[in-house]
């Protein structure tokens, strides 16, 4: 799996970084909600809420590109 | 393993689990408001005003209202709702019914006083619980669909690593834009799963350990509350129990900071033939959830024992809250709510997907089809 060295192609931490940094903020959204209230609750919904918004905004900016607009 | 093996993997484990997944999806999103539309339909009575310092109403004298109410019934447990002042005393013809053939009274803590009687079971929300948690099989359906859980848990880590192949020539968050429809479901598949997949593992195993509650509740009854009420094994039957008010203050005195969520009479599944058995929460979200039983001799209102339940049941405690998504307000039920319509899109896409796919190579050119169905989508 070692690609890194192929042109055009991804390594997998290239591939998995963003990944990897959703699941990371998921857990701590999972998480914070359980350990406490107030504060505690408002990191649980960002941490949540961000892989909701980078799907939305992924999709959106495709929308704004070559405009097939078909996808939601 | 080849990618075509975890291919092969995640095509199967996804289409014998799909269609349960979306029926699960489908019910979930009710229950995730599930709070908010039980009182919608059934609001919470209007509580007067009470002096400062009244002292707390009876439950004593709540229960033999409730029995005398309904003649031939024996009490099973009283409840006590977390932020209104209303207990809750639950009734049936037998003290180990059906989860189902339950009375439920409700009343003012402060007052003592009666509000009209819960619906009897059966409306929408319980039939959505119904199809969610067993498809009204019991024990055979929980452990069904816990067994699509698990299907579904392998399905996701399949797609994480079949993410790879396809994302080697595009960047993260890469949505093609083309007249081929197949081509942007598979992108919007892959982004969505990807984008989401901690939160559908937590779910996916939560749902599963959810799915092992009778099994956990059966060990719990012949373990540690068979052991803590061992001596009391070989006495008869009580005739009659004593106080619960009794009970309450005992439980109380010996778990200050904590609240009682409810009372479990002698006789049935949660208490032995001998106890109340009480059963505390704390005040945070987590140690709300981690309930304590305080076990009082129904008698003479004594505490016998009171210790922290075992892991294999706080494991199932922790597990409710982060399968329903009840536990950080209404924003963490929206954002719930999201995700699971979410995971429905990439239900639906990889069935799409599997709808449209190529035509398979024919027999005689399997030797290079081999890599056909990773490819197909990438053009």
């Amino acid at each position: 799996m070692n690609a890194t060295t192929i042109p055009g192609r991804r390594s997998l931490w290239r591939m998995f970084r963003w990944p990897l940094a959703l699941a990371l903020v998921t857990a701590v959204g999972l998480v914070s909600a359980l350990v406490g209230d107030g504060a505690y609750d408002a990191v649980s919904w960002v941490g949540l809420g961000l892989p909701c918004i980078t799907i939305l905004v992924a999709l959106w900016r495709t929308r704004g590109g070559a405009g097939q607009g078909r996808e939601r | 393993m080849n990618f075509r093996t975890w291919y092969v993997v995640h095509k199967w484990t996804s289409l014998v689990s799909t269609a349960f997944l979306l029926m699960l999806c489908l019910t979930g999103l009710p229950l995730i408001f599930h709070e908010e539309i039980d009182h919608w339909l059934n609001p919470h009575p209007e509580f007067e005003a009470v002096a400062p310092g009244t002292p707390a109403a009876s439950v004593d004298d709540a229960v033999a209202r409730a029995l005398a109410a309904r003649p031939g019934e024996f009490v099973r447990f009283v409840t006590f709702d977390d932020e209104d002042p209303l207990g809750y005393v639950i009734t049936a013809p037998t003290l180990v019914p059906p989860p189902d053939d339950g009375h439920v009274q409700p009343f003012d803590v402060r007052t003592g006083k009666f509000f009209d009687p819960l619906p009897p079971p059966g409306g929408f929300m319980d039939i959505m619980l119904d199809l969610h948690t067993d498809l009204f099989m019991g024990l055979p359906g929980y452990l069904f669909l816990g067994f699509m859980g698990l299907l579904l848990v392998v399905a996701t880590v399949t797609g994480v690593v079949l993410y790879t192949p396809f994302m080697r020539k595009h960047d993260f968050g890469t949505v093609r834009a083309t007249r081929n429809p197949r081509v942007k479901w598979l992108d919007i598949h892959n982004l969505a799963g990807i984008a989401t997949v901690a939160w559908v593992l937590v779910v996916g195993v939560t749902g599963v350990i959810n799915t092992l509650a009778l099994p956990i509740l059966g060990f719990w009854q012949g373990g540690q509350l068979a052991e803590m009420t061992a001596p009391y094994r070989n006495l008869p039957p009580l005739e009659k129990p004593g106080s619960v008010d009794a009970a309450l203050r005992t439980a109380r005195r010996a778990a200050p900071d904590m609240a009682v969520q409810f009372v479990a009479f002698p006789g049935t599944q949660f208490s032995s033939q001998h106890h109340y058995a009480v059963f505390m929460r704390g005040n945070t979200p987590l140690t709300s959830r981690l309930i304590k039983p305080a076990l009082v001799d129904a008698k003479t209102g004594e505490l016998t024992d009171m210790r922290d339940l075992p892991l294999y049941v706080r494991t199932l405690l922790v597990s409710q809250p982060l399968h329903f998504g009840d536990y950080g307000g209404m924003p963490l039920k929206i954002v719930w709510a999201v995700l699971d319509l979410l995971t429905i899109v990439i239900l639906g896409s990889g069935l799409y997907l599997w709808l449209r796919r190529p035509t398979p190579p024919r027999p005689s050119e399997t030797g290079s089809g081999r890599r056909v169905p990773l490819k197909e989508g990438a053009q």
